[in-house]
């Protein structure tokens, strides 16, 4: 199979070219495999056809192994189909759009590598996808030194806090400081202000102790206690006990293999008698919420970036973008019920592609060469809003160009019979803070 | 060529170096960047191999002192405002400190012990660096694109910075392998018992290497910051210790070309596989068991068994 040939297969299928499953079933069935794709390249390439041009080569940075991985295949699946969608609809500037996806494992290092092979091996035109925060942060310098327009769906405060570089964009989602920020007036006006939190010791944890803790202070509440659980923790019922009594509502953000014991021994702990809980769907993105251990969520709140039930947004962008990307009305797979999306999260790569199909579009971007990605780029940054459609199927969103970042409404769901039914919707003015950097300063 | 074999053994090593210069004139974009990396790497790896190959002695937590490295070149440049050299040597420093102390009272323990011990305390300097994470960034890290020299930006001078760096490190080990230390360090290696019977001090023999050994990961970690404008938590993690003992085991152990070329090969094989499948670690594995298998002392300790027996 021909690497172009593996290309459209991706995108077509939204799958990675072989998966650990089809490797252990190689032998005669891979070259059964190879034999039918490449007797179908030929039909692939009519779709192609549909543009006159060279295709835009767009590179995938995806976390297809590592403590990402649940995201990563998620991801991938909806920006296959956002690039299979727009090259149905005339491509990007009439080109069609061709994702090259290379795994970073969801560790720096490789992804600053996956970055610079992108540049210099595959020569895209952009990198796009990477959602963890220590493989943005580690593979951003090398976007920058090499003046590669760098797209992430990270959800960190990274990209706004000014820490990063020019070249990279956050357009497809809202940050994690916006987000909690936009919780803290719901949380205090209707289930209490003493907050205790427990989040986990490493920096999405931090993230929300900072900029939370002041959105609640400044609703008029306090912190009961602040409670960081090491990232190697698997027991946690030594922290239930320093919950402070008083304590009104419970902030929790664990995320990881851990969460279903957390949940569990929070449940063994309280009973019954328990203060209001809230938390973060990270905690539980990929999981059922009906699974038996987590019955003791039922009548706690989370926070959805788009509904994972289909009832949450009932709105035709919605209703395409699910149907598009293959989810079912639970919010899992269409093809395995078991295969629960990551729906919070994932529409960020949906939205990105029809981010940058628009700069493409307006700056008259070409190829990568200074000028045309300086026109980019300063495209990029003269946006200031994304209206709700089928290339924003999340809602409208506001873009700060000097921060490089989107703002949008989200979401509160209560835990309702194993299922998700969202009470609230925030507005963008919700999750507003003082800008604290701006890009178009430095030079490209 | 003729001569002795400390010529010949002179002149392979700066072959290599000569090699490593020219490559960047003929190599693409992609290949030059891959192995200015490589190099960073690899010179991690000397350092390793100099402990387990010469030593006897496997370490799963060298990355504390890789970090150690990482992050006195890091912090001192993101807080104090150091420039790239200071901070260098900053971070050199802090490795052989580290290594130093750290050597004083795990060489109390050999065997099994010292590996689990080097295992603890790796753990222990990774999680420390997640707990002072107002200081280190924690796992997040911190990025010194902005505070380093722009000239750092230019892909030659990160390929000749990093050539310099492992140059001095492959002919350190090199010289050091083949002076009567090194031939005590292989005396420890093959019977420490014997030796001490001898009247070596093997203690402080030890704890020199160990030194020696943490000072080396320490540059390719200063290096790795100084180079690729990132510091951050995941270097000190198990996984970055473990792969100096795979890249040592690939290209051969005790044998001073054998971890560079185990890096170089490591890192194309999985930039490949990983481009192929998803189970890129998979074919990794596959590829260590037939090494294990069929060439137990790697492709350098092979070479060296079966064709030219002088290589050091």
């Amino acid at each position: 199979m021909s690497a172009d040939t593996q290309r459209t297969h991706a995108i077509r299928t939204g799958s990675s070219p072989v998966t650990r499953r089809a490797l252990l079933k190689a032998g005669a069935g891979a070259a059964a495999a190879g034999a039918a794709s490449l007797a179908l390249a030929p039909l692939s390439r009519i779709a192609w056809a549909a543009g006159s041009d060279e295709p835009i080569r767009i590179g995938f940075q995806v976390h297809r192994t590592g403590i990402g991985a649940t995201y990563g295949r998620w991801y991938e699946r909806t920006a296959n189909a956002a690039a299979t969608y727009l090259n149905e609809n005339g491509g990007i500037a009439g080109r069609p759009v061709e994702l090259v996806p290379e795994d970073d494992g969801t560790d720096p290092k490789r992804g600053a590598e996956v970055v610079e092979k992108f540049a210099t091996a595959h020569g895209v035109d952009f990198v796009y996808g990477p959602l963890f925060s220590h493989v943005v942060i580690g593979s951003a310098p090398r976007a920058g030194e090499l003046k590669m327009p760098y797209f992430v769906v990270s959800e960190g405060y990274h990209v706004a806090s000014g820490s990063l570089n020019r070249y990279v964009f956050q357009p497809g989602i809202t940050d994690v400081r916006a987000q909690v920020q936009a919780m803290a007036p719901w949380v205090a006006g209707n289930l209490g202000r003493r907050v205790t939190m427990m989040f986990p010791d490493y920096a999405f944890g931090y993230d929300h102790r900072d900029y939370f803790s002041a959105a609640v202070e400044a609703q008029g509440g306090s912190i009961a206690a602040k409670i960081a659980i090491p990232p190697t923790e698997s027991s946690f019922t030594k922290y239930f006990p320093q919950v402070p009594a008083d304590t009104e509502v419970l902030y929790h953000v664990m995320v990881g293999p851990g969460v279903l014991t957390f949940v569990k021994e929070m449940g063994e702990h309280y009973g019954s008698n328990r203060p209001q809980i809230f938390g973060f769907i990270d905690s539980l993105e990929g999981v059922d919420i009906a699974s038996p251990g987590l019955s003791f969520l039922e009548g706690t709140y989370l926070w959805e970036a788009l509904p994972r039930y289909a009832d949450g947004l009932d709105s035709d962008a919605n209703r395409h973008y699910r149907e598009r990307v293959g989810i079912n009305d639970e919010g899992a797979s269409v093809d395995d019920p078991k295969d629960v999306s990551t729906n919070s999260h994932m529409f960020g790569c949906w939205e990105t592609l029809f981010v940058i199909k628009r700069a493409v579009e307006e700056s008259g971007y070409r190829s990568r060469n200074p000028d045309d990605v300086a026109a980019l780029i300063e495209a990029l940054e003269g946006f200031d809003s994304f209206d709700e459609g089928i290339p924003h199927p999340q809602g409208y969103k506001e873009f700060n160009g000097a921060l490089h970042q989107c703002y949008g409404r989200q979401f509160i769901s209560e835990v309702r019979e194993g299922r998700l039914a969202v009470v609230h919707t925030t507005s963008i003015e919700d999750g507003k803070y003082e800008a604290e950097a701006d890009y178009t300063t430095q030079s490209l | 060529m003729k001569g002795g074999p400390g010529a010949r053994v002179l002149a392979l090593h700066l072959g290599l170096i000569a090699a490593l210069f020219a490559a960047q004139f003929v190599l693409g974009a992609y290949h030059h960047t891959n192995l200015a990396r490589i190099m960073v790497l690899a010179t991690y790896a000397v350092g390793y191999n100099l402990l387990l190959g010469y030593t006897g002695l496997m370490s799963l937590g060298h990355a504390m002192f890789f970090a150690a490295g990482m992050y006195g070149a890091g912090l001192s440049i993101y807080y104090l405002g150091f420039g790239a050299i200071p901070g260098f040597a900053l971070g050199v420093a802090c490795a052989l400190g580290l290594a130093l102390a750290f050597g004083a009272f795990a060489l109390r323990t050999s065997g099994v012990s010292f590996l689990i011990v080097t295992m603890m305390f790796g753990q222990a300097f990774y999680l420390t660096i997640l707990y002072f994470n107002q200081v280190t960034f924690g796992d997040q890290g911190f990025i010194l694109s902005d505070r380093l020299p722009a000239a750092l930006v230019d892909p030659d001078v990160k390929y000749n910075a990093a050539l310099l760096v492992f140059a001095a490190c492959f002919l350190a080990s090199a010289f050091l392998v083949r002076s009567p230390f090194g031939r005590i360090l292989v005396a420890i290696r093959e019977n420490e018992a014997r030796a001490r019977l001898l009247g070596y001090d093997t203690y402080t023999c030890k704890l020199v290497v160990l030194t020696l050994s943490g000072g080396m990961s320490g540059a390719a970690g200063a290096a790795y910051a100084l180079l690729f404008s990132y510091v951050g938590a995941s270097f000190a993690a198990i996984l970055n210790s473990i792969y100096p003992l795979l890249w040592t085991l690939l290209g051969g152990a005790g044998t001073t070309l054998g971890p560079v070329l185990g890096t170089g090969l490591m890192f194309y094989l999985v930039d490949f596989t990983s481009g192929w499948t998803s189970a890129y670690l998979f074919v990794v594995g596959g590829a260590l068991l037939v090494l294990v298998l069929f060439f137990p002392l790697g492709v350098m300790g092979t070479v060296r068994a079966k064709l030219a027996p002088w290589i050091p």
